[in-house]
């Protein structure tokens, strides 16, 4: 029983959160969210040390590692809100490699483990229109899944993209359309879906350790009344209802994570735990940064807005707290039946 | 990361769950008075030792196994897991028996561990006073020199099993002209003295499983002193880190518990729909409560000292067992609400749970000024 990262593990993240501290500083990402860019330079450099393939197999160019080392890279990448279409492609790579025949991860997975192709995931709502898709406006191909659990793949000059301005300017967004009869199926994409919850559970959950963090300095800072606001009880019981509320998403991020390769029996309600808890965590702890900021968190120029508007794009992203919860409950429902019966 | 049980851990909890399923007693007595119930827990004990199995995480030279930290905490799933009761002398157990490893004499280690471990001398706590809850180093209750006695007098509270004790780990201020977390030294009361008496304190579920205790001028041998004279804070410290230790694994086990038998129930009264999202919530906040606690274990192991996990789990535990007690209210109807029935007691024994070994709003201030290093209000005396 162990719940740490094991060295390897322990750096990579070091060597992303380093990096990240480098070259996705606040200045940098403000500028690039103000001009709604994403960070070419960045994202070839991302490329060229093999991130975006890093959960992809060695047969199709990637690195062949877990969801683990995936989960921490969401994570460091969370954190620093880094202007790169990272998590989108990475889900897109997941769901194709989880779902996709032969042929189907020979034409994508390379370009998406080198970085040359972006991809993007998105859920349909009937009709074959997904309304909104995180990074959609930047892909190459766009994997769309299904409430049913079946997903196609196709590619971005087959469908209608209509770009967006998401309220998270950090990454592009697009309303996508597919024509009838365009794409190609995925089959049922249970596994890769799992997996991609899991993902952004962990993007989340770096972006509540940065609002946290951020906050923690603030309130240390600001005086009122002559003290720090931070020794406010109001203030601080709040900040330390941000930190369970972060904690409680990582332990059930990293338990999933986990699941994902050590135990997939469980993976669909290790999923839905990540999801639903990161996802509530997602908007109460920004807007918590927010609340705690006080008028300069309601300014443009303060960077905490731009982690509450990544939780919120996040936290929507295949589905949110309520869906996964009702998710579980069937779950639940089925695992009592069973014991019942057993 | 690895989150199964190596092969020893497995073999600990297979030799144990084996042991349990031949050996765990029956029903608890549901007639009878405290006493009865009382000896009831007594046997349970006696039975755990003569396997021994009372405390595996004592040393083997003290009568345990020598557990590590992680078969410690199999140790209390499993006990949860197999629904028996506590044992009578949880607290010398607990905190006693490894408070006196850390700070007893060596003749102080052979004269109490052994009738711990056994169940032959029940332990009690008297730290807690009616004017220092929270604040426990502002205690008043007086030692005074006198030969090589000392002369205790004073108030304490909230001392569980005191009626059946033989010995009552006290803290009480032996010395009123130095600072107030200095002038404290820690006892080993005799509860066999007139001087000592006993009053069962009613609680909001009209049993008392506490007591409170009314000292006046009992005497304390200067050989049953711990740790040293004016030591008694760190010797406190120390019983208080073993507190929730291991507990706590027990304590998430029967929250588990509860829930499926919640989940149940509701699937039973067919209201399973709609309290569906209540229920998911309960299950995601129990899965976090073990995997916290299990990683606060692996933060031990590693760097020696618990992590914020501590404070978190416990905060988190009450929270959500008063939440789940209160959801069951609306999911098993009337029985919820009626005397004597097993809902509406953990409906109200609920509540003791966000007081009980510090209480929410002093887990947060801990949180908040030791684990995010926030300021201290600085309160006028």
């Amino acid at each position: 029983m162990d719940f740490g990262f094991t060295d390897d593990q322990r750096d990579i993240q070091r060597t992303a959160r380093d990096l990240l501290a480098e070259r996705a500083t606040p200045a940098r990402v403000r500028e690039h969210a103000e001009a709604r860019t994403v960070d070419q330079a960045l994202w070839r450099e991302l490329s060229e040390l093999g991130w975006p393939g890093i959960a992809v197999s060695e047969e199709y160019g990637g690195q062949g590692l877990g969801q683990i080392e995936l989960s921490i890279l969401c994570e460091e990448l969370g954190r620093s809100l880094a202007p790169v279409p990272f998590l989108p492609s990475a889900l897109a790579a997941t769901v194709i490699e989880q779902s996709g025949v032969q042929a189907q991860c020979e034409r994508w997975l390379p370009g998406l483990a080198s970085g040359e192709t972006v991809g993007a995931l998105g859920s349909l709502s009937g009709d074959g229109v997904a309304e909104l898709v995180i990074g959609g406006a930047d892909a190459q191909v766009l994997v769309l899944v299904d409430e049913d659990g079946t997903g196609l793949a196709i590619a971005a000059e087959d469908a209608d993209v209509t770009p967006l301005q998401a309220i998270d300017p950090t990454r592009s967004a697009a309303r996508v359309s597919v024509p009838d009869g365009a794409g190609e199926s995925l089959g049922d994409v249970c596994v890769g879906l799992g997996r991609s919850l899991i993902s952004v559970s962990s993007e989340l959950v770096g972006v509540c350790e940065r609002a946290l963090e951020m906050t923690v300095a603030y309130v240390k800072d600001r005086k009122q009344f002559g003290v720090p606001v931070g020794a406010y009880q109001a203030v601080s019981h709040r900040c330390a209802q941000m930190l369970l509320d972060t904690e409680k998403a990582r332990s059930t991020a990293n338990f999933a994570a986990w699941t994902a390769d050590a135990d997939p029996e469980r993976l669909a309600e290790a999923a839905a735990m990540a999801k639903a808890s990161a996802s509530d965590a997602g908007r109460e702890v920004t807007a918590g940064a927010i609340q705690m900021h006080g008028g300069i968190g309601f300014t443009w120029e303060a960077d905490v807005h731009w982690l509450y508007k990544r939780a919120q794009l996040d936290a929507a992203l295949l589905g949110g707290a309520k869906r996964h919860r009702a998710q579980l409950s069937a779950i639940l429902a089925d695992k009592v039946a069973a014991s019942a019966t057993a | 990361m690895d989150l199964t049980f190596s092969e020893q851990e497995t073999a600990f909890r297979d030799e144990l769950r084996g042991w349990l399923a031949e050996n765990k007693p029956g029903p608890a007595p549901t007639e009878g008075d405290d006493d009865t119930h009382y000896a009831y827990r007594r046997d349970w004990q006696r039975k755990l030792y003569d396997a021994g199995w009372a405390a595996p995480a004592w040393p083997a030279e003290y009568g345990g196994r020598g557990a590590s930290l992680t078969e410690s905490a199999i140790y209390f799933e499993e006990l949860g897991r197999a629904r028996v009761p506590m044992a009578a002398n949880v607290l010398g157990l607990l905190l006693g028996g490894p408070t006196l490893m850390v700070w007893g004499t060596d003749e102080q280690k052979e004269r109490y561990l052994s009738p711990i471990l056994s169940g032959e001398e029940i332990w009690c706590q008297g730290f807690s006073e009616p004017d220092a809850g929270s604040d426990l180093a502002s205690l008043k209750t007086r030692a005074v020199k006198d030969g090589d006695e000392w002369v205790v007098t004073g108030q304490k509270v909230w001392t569980s099993g005191a009626q059946y004790s033989k010995w009552c780990m006290l803290v009480a201020r032996s010395d009123s002209d130095v600072a107030k977390h200095k002038g404290l030294t820690y006892f080993l009361m005799d509860m066999e003295q007139d001087a000592v008496q006993v009053r069962p304190l009613r609680q909001i579920t009209g049993e008392a499983e506490f007591n409170e205790l009314f000292i006046e001028e009992a005497r304390i041998p200067d050989a049953n002193v711990v740790g040293g004279v004016g030591n008694g804070w760190k010797v406190a410290l120390t019983t208080l880190m073993n507190e929730r230790a291991g507990l706590g694994f027990a304590l998430q086990i029967r929250l588990r518990q509860l829930l499926d038998d919640l989940i149940a129930k509701a699937i039973e009264r067919g209201t399973y729909d709609e309290n569906a999202d209540s229920l998911a919530e309960l299950h995601v906040r129990c899965e976090s409560i073990r995997l916290l606690a299990w990683k606060g274990l692996t933060d031990v192991e590693r760097y020696g000292q618990p992590g914020p996990e501590g404070s978190l789990v416990k905060w988190l535990w009450s929270d959500t067992n008063q939440r789940l007690t209160q959801l069951a209210v609306d999911i098993v109807g009337p029985d919820a609400l009626t005397s004597g029935e097993s809902w509406s007691y953990e409906l109200l024994r609920a509540r003791g749970n966000t007081i009980e070994g510090g209480t929410t709003e002093v887990l947060k201030n801990i949180v908040a000024e030791r684990v995010l290093g926030l300021p201290r209000l600085k309160v006028a005396v």
